[in-house]
């Protein structure tokens, strides 16, 4: 009984991140996050590469 | 395993920066795959890659935040924490041992037959946490200008990956980007030979102290779907799994440390018992192996 209860938990604690990161991608594809990457992924970030 | 790892390495350094078009293009790839998330740590400005850096690309977002928020956009960054979080609470540090380019960039250089091999002091681990919180996450979002903009704090004041894979060959390509050199970009540089350096005596540096992917995807180390985990009944505490172990940790000691990238050495090539498993949804994915060698030693006994 002990063990089933530790296992219910084992399992909860691997899935709830998922559906949480899951639910949190989602909600960034809907909000258009997916464009602004795309845009910022295009250009030469010359702050990050220590140029600028 | 060792030979499979370093080969599953290559590739995705490769398929990551597979646009080998840039020497003629002289610029970075533009095309529709950069809006997969790279599971390594690899520099979005790197003429060569084909896939965005989530380290940089949320802090683009918080920087940019009340900005894109004045103009009704909601990017908190939410796909990218998302993409990144999948790949965590999936596979935890996995990608560290398995996939990241500049993983293997450390991997390689510790093989360097130079200098006395040595481990890092333990409290210089915990810096990573500091960067992924502080430089990744609040700096970009607080640390602004009048205008309300902050900075990308990691990618500009630490990243080496981003010197060696994006700076460096930019600076090769647009020779004009030279004239725009200056304290910062030493500074990178500086950082950049401190972790090349440091690589040749010291396993994975960079993993270990710095990174902040790193330290995002160790969260889930104990929780992860695939994971290593140990049969304590199996286990007789020799040590071994110490000793080859790229990170400086004991698995039967720390199980699902968030220092462990599961290179699978421990389990491949250290432990003779078996005591070491690969487990996917609590289901091992490891052949029954050697295990009757901890009953034959026992019956000896």
């Amino acid at each position: 009984m002990k063990k089933s209860k530790k296992n219910t938990r084992v399992r909860l604690a691997t899935l709830v991140p998922l559906f949480v990161f899951l639910a949190l991608f989602l909600f960034g594809i809907n909000a258009g996050e997916p464009q602004r990457v795309l845009e910022q992924a295009w250009n030469i970030c010359l702050d990050c590469i220590g140029i600028g | 395993m060792e030979p499979l790892r370093r080969l599953v390495q290559v590739i995705a350094t490769l398929v990551t920066n597979g646009y080998f078009l840039f020497p003629q293009s002289k610029n970075i790839y533009q095309g529709p795959l950069k809006i997969v998330c790279s599971p390594g740590l690899n520099c979005y400005s790197c003429p060569a890659s084909t896939t965005y850096c989530p380290i940089g690309a949320i802090q683009q977002l918080l920087l940019g935040l009340r900005f894109s928020l004045e103009t009704g956009a909601y990017y908190f960054g939410s796909y990218v924490v998302g993409s990144i979080g999948l790949i965590g609470a999936f596979s935890g540090r996995i990608t560290c041992g398995w996939l990241c380019p500049f993983g293997l960039i450390q991997e390689l250089l510790y093989k360097l037959p130079l200098g006395k091999k040595r481990e890092v002091v333990y409290p210089l681990r915990y810096v990573k946490y500091f960067m992924l919180v502080l430089f990744v996450f609040l700096f970009p979002l607080l640390l602004t200008n009048e205008w309300g903009m902050g900075k990308p704090w990691f990618c500009k004041y630490v990243c080496p990956a981003g010197t060696l894979e994006a700076g460096i060959p930019m600076l090769l390509l647009q020779p004009e980007l030279r004239a725009t050199l200056g304290l910062l970009f030493y500074n990178k540089l500086l950082w950049m030979l401190v972790f090349i350096g440091w690589s040749v005596v010291t396993s994975r540096p960079f993993c270990k102290t710095t990174c902040p992917m790193g330290a995002f995807y160790g969260l889930f180390n104990k929780i992860s779907v695939v994971k290593l985990e140990l049969v304590e009944d199996r286990c007789t505490e020799c040590g071994a799994c110490a000793k080859v172990c790229p990170m400086g940790i004991q698995f039967n000691e720390v199980v699902g440390s968030p220092e462990c990238i599961m290179c699978m050495r421990c389990m491949k090539e250290a432990c003779e018992f078996g005591a070491i498993q690969l487990t996917c949804g609590g289901h091992s994915m490891s052949a029954p192996q050697r295990i009757s060698r901890k009953k034959q030693i026992l019956t000896e006994e």
